[in-house]
């Protein structure tokens, strides 16, 4: 077998961004593996050490905030709740609103259509005053409601939808018609099962955008039962000492760590799907 | 009453394209009939729109003694072959069947068996399984069909369903869907541009340019009996050959020769229009042909050549005569076998 020079540069290139992408993440695991004292004295590790247990068990269970209360594993059963709210709905309401806008073709189709695109010019932290006066006067501050709601409408996903609708040719539509679907069949029958690999990658997408989000949960909630794991990076695990507030750096990267499981399992999941959404459409 | 009926039919497109003019036909039950016509003469939009699938502009259609023009086609009871058959890339052969009738809230039992009954009348029962994807063109043809009969509708509609197909296997499927129609009986309007799919299939056809029923008869009728040029240059292969004249007082002269007592009253500049096939040698003919180019078919010769300023012009004749290129042949019309048509409106005279 020949190997061309091209492809080793290839792989050259290849690894050098896996390691890029790699390294920060297995630093913050190793460096989760000893004790704080250790990382602010030494810097971050790289090899591994013998405080995993301790510092895992210490993140999961103890309760933090200012009411002693919250762990974080409450908080991760919050960002979860959110993400996966967000990330179901924008999905369902995405597909749905590009259904309508492809195939009834009602007066006002493509201003609507453009009018939900120029949303994306308009992203959640430059509305965050008016979305917080609205979810507020709903009475919605401090429930998953709340948290959940204002995110989900999605010009990027209706965008995809349209496009991959746009491409189904309209005999199938027609020949399901004579065979006597009516519009909410063939949306369930044939566009959902057509497009369940843009439904996966959006799905992806969608989840860790929620489960990522961090001012809106922030101003959202007072009451620390709803916060969620990105607010939590900067809040818990701070210890007090004569009003100094002191980081318990060991304990950080453990929560770090934990707080990437639920995104990767989802790609995890459901990356089959995920990458033949992205690089074919099955027709 | 018909079973199918057309009533002045109109199609106006929203971009103001006038599609079909104040069409009227009947079909009858069992029928089959068939709409030919060049590309773009609105056979398709006819079609569809007894469909359903697209409004009616003016006119009634009825179907089964009912007026259709607003009903859903989703309640219509009709089924539509399309051209590229639209099968249902999902979902396997038998879904692909069943769907229709799953639709129609049939039971499991039922779906089953009319499902097996289609394919095995169709011979697709060993890919009930596949995906369309998997299937060849032929192959496809029978599953877009099959899902046709399965619901055993009022009325099949075929949009030209064999032009995506080879040669050699549209003419077999043109023969298995006349089989099919004739063993299972429903009516069918089936649309196609090609006049040997039009000739062969019709119980009767309609001939339709620009937007309007030119002719509308059984095959052999149109083909002995076209009532203007455009028809009488449409059905028939080769295509009738059409030579300038001009009739006075029942004598029609054209390029070098006479024809008397011509059965027509008119007067004026007329075409003359005579078919390869009505013609045949002898020592003194009306026509002389000097031969340019000769095919062989074997069955059959195509000779063409110049006669007088008309160039191109056709004659057939046995394969087993032998004429040389460059040749001239003396050429008779057989039992007044020619027609004449009014050169300004294309109308036949005689
Ligand atoms: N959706 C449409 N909008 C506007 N004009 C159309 C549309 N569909 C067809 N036409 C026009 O109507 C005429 C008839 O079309 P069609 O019925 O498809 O012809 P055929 O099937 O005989 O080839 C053509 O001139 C075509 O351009
Ligand atoms: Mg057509």
């Amino acid at each position: 077998m020949k190997i061309k020079l091209s492809q080793i540069l290839a792989h050259i290139v290849l690894i050098l961004g896996v390691l890029l992408m790699v390294i920060p993440i297995w630093l913050s695991f190793a460096s989760s593996t000893h004790d704080t004292v250790t990382i602010l004295k030494e810097g971050m590790k790289f090899g591994l050490g013998d405080q995993l247990t301790r510092n895992y068990n210490e993140v999961l269970n103890e309760k933090g905030g200012w009411s002693e209360e919250v762990t974080a594993a409450k908080m991760f059963i919050n960002s979860f709740i959110m993400a996966l709210g967000i990330a179901t709905l924008k999905v369902i309401i995405s597909a749905m609103s590009a259904y309508a806008l492809v195939y009834f073709r009602f007066k006002f189709a493509v201003p609507i259509f453009w009018l939900i695109f120029i949303t994306l010019l308009v992203p959640l932290e430059v509305r965050i005053f008016p979305s917080y006066k609205i979810v507020s006067d709903l009475g919605l501050t401090n429930s998953y409601t709340g948290l959940v709601l204002p995110l989900v409408a999605s010009a990027t996903a209706t965008f995809f939808f349209r496009q991959f609708y746009k491409t189904i040719p309209d005999e199938l539509l027609e020949s399901a018609k004579l065979d006597g679907a009516n519009s909410w069949r063939f949306f369930i029958d044939f566009l959902v099962p057509l497009s369940k690999t843009m439904i996966a990658a959006m799905f992806i997408f969608m989840f860790v955008y929620g489960y990522s989000q961090y001012l809106w949960p922030l101003i959202m909630t007072t009451s620390e039962e709803y916060w969620t794991v990105v607010m939590g990076m900067k809040i818990i695990f701070t210890e007090s000492y004569e009003g100094v507030a002191l980081p318990r750096t060991a304990e950080r990267f453990a929560y770090i760590i934990l707080s990437m499981i639920p995104p990767v399992l989802v790609v995890v999941f459901l990356q089959k799907w995920f990458i033949k959404g992205l690089i074919q459409t099955e027709k | 009453m018909s079973f199918l009926e057309l009533n002045k039919v109109t199609k106006i497109y929203p971009n103001g394209t006038k599609a079909v003019h104040e069409t009227s036909m009947n079909v009858e039950n069992g029928e089959f009939m068939v709409f030919v016509g060049p590309s773009g003469c609105g056979k398709s939009t006819l079609l569809r729109m007894i469909a359903g699938l697209e409004d009616i502009t003016e006119g009634n259609i009825n179907l089964d003694g009912i007026l259709i023009n607003k009903v859903d086609p989703s309640e219509r009871d009709i089924a539509m072959v399309f051209q590229n058959y639209a099968l249902y890339p999902h979902m396997n052969v038998y879904n692909n069947l069943a769907y229709g009738l799953k639709n129609r809230g049939i039971s499991k039992e039922d779906i089953e068996k009319k499902v097996n009954e289609a394919a095995k009348l169709l011979q697709i029962s060993e890919y009930l399984q596949r995906k369309p994807s998997m299937l060849s063109g032929g192959q496809r043809q029978r599953v877009a069909m099959g899902r046709a009969i399965v619901r055993s509708p009022k009325i099949f509609l075929f949009d030209e369903p064999l032009s995506n197909l080879d040669a050699k296997l549209r003419i077999q499927m043109r023969l298995e869907i006349k089989k099919l129609q004739q063993k299972v009986g429903v009516t069918s309007i089936f649309v196609t541009h090609d006049q040997v799919e039009a000739m062969t299939l019709a119980d009767r056809l309609a001939v339709i340019n620009n937007g309007l029923i030119e002719q509308l008869g059984t095959p052999i009728e149109i083909y002995n009996n076209p009532k203007s040029m455009f028809v009488a240059g449409f059905i028939g292969s080769p295509q009738m050959n059409f030579l300038e004249g001009e009739l006075k007082n029942k004598t029609l002269t054209s390029e070098g020769f006479e024809i008397n007592n011509v059965t027509s009253d008119f007067n004026g500049p007329v075409i003359l229009g005579i078919r390869p096939e009505h013609m045949s040698q002898t020592d003194k003919g009306l026509i002389n042909l000097s031969v340019d180019l000769v095919e062989q078919l074997g069955s059959d010769n195509l000779i063409y050549g110049e006669i007088k300023n008309k160039k191109d012009f056709c004659f057939r004749c046995p394969g087993s005569q032998i004429i040389k290129k460059g040749s001239k042949l003396s050429l008779n019309i057989n039992d007044n076998n020619y027609y004449v048509f009014d050169k300004s409106n294309g109308n036949r005279v005689n």
